[in-house]
């Protein structure tokens, strides 16, 4: 299917998009081409998602429209203007969207998710019943599967794979539905650069067969990388669409914000060489793994870099005892302390945030309110819950951690993700706790929210807090980090400090490289 | 806002409702003896309800109660009879025996919650066994016939069921007490939370240091903690127990507890609604019995499209309240 390349496949006119009274989408102009790379950047809520939402038919245009070539066409004057756009019309145009969001069923096997809706059936039949063919779709599967570089079976179960297992699997699964244009919604928030990279080879391979290619990504090196033009959002308004050649990732940054950026890592000075050590990890042993031991001082930041699934969110919960440990031996300002559950590591001040906001990090369907206060709710009780204190305190970290909320009423959902990602700061630190562990803090959130979430935590080791930060972007552990311990496979293979601490040495560790 | 309200409000409307085609039925409805005998009559689901409200809203449900009552009824009986040839103090006997009530009714929950938590088995499929179990227990205690209470005790202890203060029944008024302690107890502690929190989501619970499988085994107690309870002024309501005593209360508690606008799925709860939700099903019972319009045996069919409506209607607000 090679398109000449410039062939416009979609013409989005002054989109415009409202849920009730607000809002979201303001006359966005959209001209996608056979063969190119369109980026769409914008802060969080800037409307990036409901865009390709409304050009994927998963949402419906206010007003506006949106105009196809059909497929089996390439004469431009063909463009067509369609009365109904919706998911339907847009997959039988081969326009196919990955949601940020994973849509899989964890019951099922991968090869079952990737056909689901369009399984196959064998030739013969039973009284005019036909049959799944497992066989051809486990083959169909594994064959998209091995382009992608995943080392998993058609048949394994979805529940068992690891998130960036499973958004590779939402790739592969649009891939085999042989996509005309091809959107993806910040698919690298949760791969390695690894496996970010097999997916950018991938995408260019597409790109060569005249797919277009619709890219939602925060991180700017990669649009610089791997796209052609970019739309530039931001409050729902068109910035403009560029293209990428002329802008600098700094002129980017500016326009998607409106504003300059001050240094995106905030300095934090080096704790003291003397400073006491916060919690020291003398023997940290799960099951079938050697044990692990490190150790943190008050006032530092100790990353965890690692490939996805080296066992770095694993030695987490295990340490605050989310998981058992086979043998746990934990010192924290140097008397031992026994931990067996997650309320334990609290009364130790320990707070561990989740990497998974909304599966284990907050009730999407509950208040503000009701999340914020539910980990310290024994400062918000006596005998019974004091409701005036607690929405005291709620009023309080609302304005030191920013958090922007329409409707304290309305569920956490209605919040974008960089403000659910404070409210979830704003839960763990509500205890005040002196040893902070943050999984993956930044993951999927906008420029501004990530630079405020750095100033905040060096704001923490001014207050003499000691922090872990597990994190798959490297720019983000290099930038913060005072020392970094690099995992794989459930072990500790290095530490390293000061001048060490670099991309390179970092994957040397990460993959095997080099050990200590 | 409106239909905001409608959703927390929809069972009290509901209940005038019932109650106005209550007056416009039958005179005899307004009678205070009427009156009264409703509100005793609804004491015994109600306060099952109430304890059902909790396990609901921890996400679980428990079929075993109707079975639970029957068996602890039945030990209690027996327990009063055989005391009765040592002690001669008929209100020591009974303290015992509420005492008793209580301790079993407590333990019957905490073998519930073990078998769910610890265990992992269903909610469902564990208190379907226990249902099956106490109700053969209490069909042998009594060889398939009826256990009766000793007239002399049953003679005293028939005031707890008869008896009233104020012109109120006690029941009645040991159910709204329990309902006040209920709503005060998941409404303004920290369990209450916890409780909600893991109906919610298990995950986020862990993730929030919440002991879950505590939570779910408080709530059990506290339902097995009610059914005792509930036991306890049944008792001397007919004096007897037998092999179908308390049949179906376990699905007349939980229908009130959903037309109370508690969330079958768990996460949210409602006490007071659920009040409202055992007096409207009781009303409707006792309006069947004074009209000659519908039939009284119709009774659970109108209950059941009651419950069905209930539902209905609160999915629609929910769908409303989300867009």
């Amino acid at each position: 299917m090679n398109k000449p390349a410039n062939l416009e496949l979609i013409k989005a006119v002054r989109l415009h998009k409202s849920f009730g009274p607000i809002s979201v989408l303001n006359g966005i102009d959209l001209t996608i081409k056979a063969g190119e790379v369109h980026a769409i950047l914008g802060e969080n809520g800037a409307g990036k998602s409901t865009l390709v939402k409304l050009l994927s038919g998963f949402e419906h245009l206010s007003s506006g429209s949106i105009s196809v070539q059909p497929m089996n066409s390439e004469d431009p004057n063909d463009l067509l203007k369609r009365a109904v756009w919706d998911q339907r019309t847009a997959e039988a145009q081969k326009v196919i969207l990955i949601h940020q969001e994973l849509n899989l069923i964890d019951e099922l096997t991968v090869a079952e998710n990737m056909f689901l809706g369009v399984e196959r059936l064998t030739q013969f039949s039973l009284f005019g019943l036909r049959f799944l063919d497992r066989a051809s779709m486990d083959e169909i599967a594994s064959k998209y599967l091995g382009v992608l570089k995943i080392g998993i079976s058609p048949s394994d179960k979805v529940g068992d794979l690891s998130v960036a297992e499973k958004q590779l699997v939402e790739i592969a699964k649009a891939l085999s539905k042989n996509p005309r244009v091809l959107i993806l919604d910040e698919p690298t928030a949760v791969l390695t650069e690894q496996e970010s990279r097999v997916l950018f080879a991938r995408i260019e391979e597409l790109k060569s067969d005249g797919v277009a290619i619709i890219f939602i990504s925060h991180k700017l090196e990669e649009i610089v990388a791997l796209a052609d033009c970019v739309t530039i959002i931001r409050d729902g308004d068109q910035v403009g669409c560029f293209n990428v050649s002329e802008l600098s990732k700094d002129d980017m940054a500016k326009l998607m914000v409106g504003r300059e950026l001050s240094k995106l890592f905030p300095s934090i000075p080096e704790p003291l060489s003397k400073a006491e050590f916060a919690m020291s990890v003398s023997s940290l042993e799960i099951d079938g793994k050697d044990p692990v031991s490190f150790a943190l001082k008050r006032g530092e930041i100790l990353g965890f870099a690692g490939l996805v699934g080296s066992g770095r969110s694993a030695l987490m919960e295990t340490l605050v005892g989310l998981r058992k440990a086979k043998r746990r031996v934990v010192f924290i300002n140097g008397s031992e302390v026994f931990i067996s559950n997650f309320a334990e590591a609290r009364a130790n001040d320990i707070s561990y945030l989740t990497k998974d906001r909304k599966g284990r990090g907050l009730f999407l369907e509950k208040t503000v309110a009701f999340n914020f206060s539910l980990f310290a709710l024994k400062q918000f009780s006596h005998w019974l819950l004091d409701s005036a204190t607690e929405l005291k305190a709620l009023v309080k970290a609302l304005n030191l951690f920013d958090i922007r909320v329409k409707d304290l009423k309305a569920g956490v959902n209605k919040l974008s993700g960089g403000n659910q990602q404070k409210l979830l700061i704003a839960k763990m630190l509500e205890t005040a706790p002196q040893i902070i562990i943050f999984d993956e803090p930044t993951r999927g959130i906008d420029i501004g929210t990530k630079s405020q979430i750095y100033r905040l935590l060096a704001e923490l080791t001014q207050k003499g807090c000691a922090i872990i930060i597990v994190s798959s972007d490297m720019n983000e552990v290099i930038g913060l980090s005072h020392r970094v311990a690099v995992m794989r496979d459930g072990q500790l293979t290095g530490m390293l400090e000061g001048k060490d601490i670099n991309d390179v040495e970092i994957m040397r560790y990460a993959v095997g490289l080099k050990k200590q | 806002m409106l239909i905001l309200n409608l959703k927390s409000t929809g069972p009290f409307i509901a209940l005038c409702l019932v109650f106005l085609l209550g007056v416009f039925v039958n005179e005899a409805f307004l009678s205070s003896g009427n009156l009264a005998n409703i509100l005793a009559r609804s004491s015994f689901i109600g306060i099952v309800a109430v304890g059902a409200t909790f396990v609901i809203t921890a996400g679980g449900i428990d079929l075993s109660v109707g079975s639970m009552a029957a068996f602890i009824s039945g030990c209690m009986i027996l327990l009063m009879n055989a005391l009765h040839q040592s002690i001669n103090s008929i209100s020591i006997i009974i303290c015992i025996a509420v005492f008793a009530s209580i301790a079993m009714g407590l333990l019957a929950g905490l073998i519930n919650g073990l078998l769910t938590t610890k265990a992992r088995i269903e909610a469902f499929i564990v208190t379907l066994g226990t249902m099956g179990i106490y109700r053969s227990l209490v069909t042998f205690m009594a060889d398939g016939g009826t256990l009766s209470l000793s007239f002399t005790i049953n003679d005293v202890y028939s005031s707890v069921y008869y008896g009233d203060f104020l012109g109120i029944p006690y029941p009645v008024w040991v159910f709204f007490s329990l309902a006040g302690l209920a709503f005060v107890l998941m409404n303004k502690t920290i369990f209450g939370r916890h409780l909600f929190a893991v109906g919610s989501s298990e995950k986020v619970a862990l993730y929030s240091a919440i002991d879950t499988e505590k939570i779910k085994i408080f709530a059990f107690m506290i339902q097995g903690f009610c059914v005792s309870i509930a036991t306890i002024i049944y008792v001397p309501r007919l004096g007897s127990a037998s092999g179908q005593t308390g049949v179906l209360w376990e699905l007349e508690a939980i229908a009130a507890v959903i037309i109370g606008g508690t969330a079958l799925k768990g996460g949210y709860g409602r006490v007071w609604g659920t009040v409202a939700g055992a007096l409207i099903l009781t009303l409707i019972g006792n309006i069947l019995n004074l009209t000659d319009m519908v039939s009284n045996y119709l009774n659970g069919a109108v209950q059941g499209l009651i419950v069905i409506a209930a539902v209905v209607i609160q999915q629609r607000n929910g769908v409303q309240a989300k867009s």
